[in-house]
């Protein structure tokens, strides 16, 4: 059986109420942290767990709650990023939709580590009766003198509150986020300065992601030291990965970071294997925006190594043999997926959600899609893969947010990997051409 | 203070300025070009991405390369900081990406903008961009809005570099336009469908680096490289009165406001900047309302500028030596009956 944390207590009936989550040992961390130790020996605890930032980057959180800059006189901010909008992730809205209290209790021992009087939780529009699930269980917290004024009577002061954003990926973007949060138009900030200097309204302001924010629950209950011997040494702890596509069970599966990719993929605890007993064709291991990988580079490193559930490890070849670990969408491609398909979807995704600040992510992804659906269509031409190319070369990097790399690194990936696949569909339009799909694609392009 | 070498060319900068301000100091090609980013108006810049450059070391502190090229509007210089701008071809190669997609859905239509000759994206795309596109579909087009009786709007033309929502959120009492939609169809527009009428919303068409907002007292009235401009000034009540006439023979077609070797609308004497009311702009257009104080010394890069004539009685001269050899009434051999009509 493997470890769990986030998820020990799935099984129990009603363990979104507080009555229950309490009598199933919840909010004793809260209760410990407030009373017995201090804010700096909570960050001591998250920095020696070595937890690493769930939502997709995987900045240790120890060293970005040691960033916050600490001012006198100036209010501090927690956030907490539910803005989960990356295709392929769905981790956050479980763990809202049936532990909210386990994210609550997160945030008010996170809070009181960074010392926040008021912290908000961010949540997707599209997410609006999770956001009913999490009011409330803040509600029922409030009622039991878990927020507000003099916590348990510890002193300390804490208000929460549930801001739900309208539905736009780029708000999901730190300071895209904090730009919605403050009522703003939401467009990414210029950095520096950063959040931790200069946040919301100003303040410093920690951003974490739901999943970050829950595992410091189970940190503090069990010990930093004992946290980070869970997984390997770059990548210690749990991680929740959200299984899609081609394969037996899909869902949300939690893992302990650096059980092989083979396993997760094959094993009847997990996946369960390529649905209808076919063969494994790609894998996106975290998210739309990470970079897809063949069957043989996800099975095994170019080394031959096996390759790992892990940051390290999956990272490893950089992005010409490797990937990332991301935000843990898994998703799975079976050997009849096309690559060409898959792309234009993603393509036309990041093309929509563009926020339109900067020149290149603006006109490029709009571009992208244009000549995806110009191959699709059987129109393309040998030139557009490298025009393709050329244009995604030519937004990595250049924009302001990472949305122009999201966009830019499938495209990147999947000419690198499947370069044969597009020229196929250049050079036999005819044999690829489905009519019925084109005008369904071109109705969408339309509306 | 703080030292740093752009181009291999060092200068010492007080602390807190930007990349490119520093440059702008050393000043000729060094400088990188810039579309959103306006000295004048707090937190413009970071938009338009023609000004970045590479950083090869971060500090004396931490001489770590930056890992992207950055928007030199919007980084601050660090003692020791190392920055290639012309003489890195990777960082070129990257402007010409970005120039290509400033142009990609515009227009292109400068034979029939009054912005042409005057135009930042006109002189970017003459310095970096290509022959031809390599975008092989429809270009983007945004149903006309009208937004007052003064400033025309052109919002095909618009490269969203959001100087003129700055301006009207920080030198008019209350912005009424601003940037609506997402992505690729975001566009200028007031909300909704108001006029924009305030005494200084002119100066959205001085800082309008492209032929999206232009005058309409001026609309199609003449080219701008056929008008002289002049420096005037008046007593306004309102503003600074420092303007530039824009003459054609006795006739003030229009007036802007006094823009530097960047662009950018002059200082006063006080160290703010010389903007000028709606009055001065759209309603003085006579020279007895004006005290003239002299032609306009006009940057030679311009085509406005003495160079183009330059240019032309260099073509002139060329054309006189070759005539030399073949003075006038010269007759031409076409070859037998080439004249005639029945000749096939």
């Amino acid at each position: 059986m493997s470890k769990k944390l986030l998820l020990k207590n799935d099984h129990i009936e009603g363990i979104h109420t507080l009555p229950i989550y309490r009598a199933n040992g919840g909010y004793s961390v809260l209760e410990k942290a407030l009373k017995t130790m201090s804010p700096e020996a909570i960050l001591e605890e998250v920095k020696t767990s070595g937890l690493r930032g769930r939502g997709g980057a995987g900045f240790p959180t120890g060293l970005k709650w040691s960033f916050l800059a600490k001012p006198e006189g100036v209010p501090r901010y927690l956030v907490c990023n539910a803005d989960e909008s990356e295709p392929g992730t769905l981790k956050d809205r479980y763990l809202m939709e049936r532990h909210p209290h386990i994210l609550i209790e997160g945030m008010i021992v996170s809070s009181f580590a960074l010392g926040a009087k008021t912290s908000y939780i961010y949540i997707r529009g599209e997410y609006f009766y999770i956001a009913r699930i999490l009011e409330i269980a803040i509600k029922e917290a409030y009622e039991a003198g878990f927020l507000g004024k003099n916590i348990q009577g510890s002193g300390y002061d804490l208000d929460l509150y549930v801001q739900v954003g309208a539905g736009a990926y780029i708000c999901g973007e730190e300071t895209a986020l904090l730009e919605s949060l403050e009522g703003k138009r939401g467009n990414p900030r210029i950095k520096p300065p950063f959040p931790a200097i200069a946040g919301l309204y100003g303040c410093p302001t920690v951003v974490n992601n739901v999943e970050t924010i829950a595992a410091v629950v189970p940190i503090l209950e069990m010990g930093g030291a004992e946290y980070a011997k869970i997984g390997t040494e770059k990548s210690t702890g749990t991680k929740l990965i959200s299984a899609s596509g081609h394969i037996n069970k899909p869902g949300v599966y939690e893992i302990e970071l650096g059980i092989p990719v083979e396993e997760f993929i094959y094993s009847e605890e997990y996946c369960g294997g390529i649905s209808g007993g076919k063969k494994l064709k790609a894998v996106v291991a975290g998210g739309s925006s990470v970079p897809i990988l063949p069957a043989e580079l996800i099975l095994k490193t170019s080394a031959g190594e096996p390759r790992m559930m892990s940051y390290e490890s999956l990272g490893d070849g950089g992005f010409l043999t490797g990937t990332m670990l991301g935000s843990g969408g898994f998703i799975v491609m079976d050997e009849d997926t096309s690559i060409v398909k898959n792309l234009y979807t993603f393509a036309r995704f990041y093309h929509h959600e563009s926020c339109g600040q900067c020149s290149p992510c603006r006109e490029g992804t709009g571009w992208m899609e244009k000549i995806l659906l110009k191959i699709l269509d059987g129109r393309g031409d040998m030139k557009d893969i490298d025009l393709l190319w050329d244009i995604q070369s030519k937004i990595e990097g250049k924009t302001i947010c990472p949305l122009g790399e999201a966009a830019a690194w499938p495209v990147a990936a999947a000419i690198r990997h499947f370069r044969s696949e597009f020229e196929e569909y250049i050079q036999y339009p005819e044999k690829i051409r489905d009519i019925k799909h084109y005008y369904r694609l071109q109705e969408t392009a339309t509306a | 203070m703080a030292k740093v070498t752009i181009d291999d060319i060092t200068i010492e900068v007080p602390d807190g300025t930007s990349i490119l301000e520093a440059a702008r100091i050393i000043g000729g090609d060094i400088a990188p070009p810039a579309m959103c980013y306006y000295s004048k108006l707090k937190t413009s810049g970071g938009y338009c991405r023609t000004c970045i450059v590479k950083v090869e070391q971060g500090s004396a502190k931490d001489p770590r390369p930056m890992p992207k090229p950055v928007a030199s509007c919007r980084t601050t210089v660090m003692d020791g900081m190392v920055v290639r701008n012309i003489t890195s071809p990777e960082n070129l190669e990257a402007r010409a990406g970005v120039v290509e997609f400033l142009l990609l859905n515009h227009p292109l239509d400068c034979p029939i903008c009054d912005q042409a000759g005057e135009c930042d994206l006109q002189d970017l795309a003459y310095k970096h961009g290509e022959e031809e596109t390599r975008y092989q579909f429809p270009r983007r087009e945004f149903e006309p809005e009208d937004i007052g009786p003064y400033i025309k709007l052109n919002m095909n033309r618009c490269i969203l570099c959001y100087r003129c929502v700055k301006v009207a959120d920080q030198i008019t009492d209350g912005r009424c336009h601003g940037v609506v939609n997402r992505g690729e169809v975001s566009q200028i527009s007031t909300y909704i469908e108001q006029a924009i009428d305030n005494d200084f919303s002119g100066n959205m068409i001085d800082v309008c680096p492209v032929g999206a907002l232009t005058d309409k007292t001026f609309r199609f009235k003449s080219r701008v490289w056929y008008t002289k401009p002049v420096d005037a000034h008046r007593d306004c009540p309102k503003c600074s009165g420092k303007v530039r006439l824009w003459y054609q023979g006795e006739e003030v077609l229009r007036v802007t406001g006094r823009k530097d070797q960047w662009g950018e609308i002059e200082n006063n004497e006080d160290g703010s900047t010389a903007w000028i009311c709606n009055d001065c702009r759209f309603d003085k257009k006579e020279t007895k309302d004006w005290v003239i104080e002299g032609p306009t010394h006009v940057n030679r890069r311009s085509v406005i500028s003495a160079n183009h004539y330059e240019g032309l009685a260099a073509i002139k001269a060329d054309t006189l030596r070759m005539l030399g050899s073949q003075p006038h009434g010269v007759k031409v051999d076409l070859g037998e009956g080439a004249l005639d009509p029945n000749n096939e």
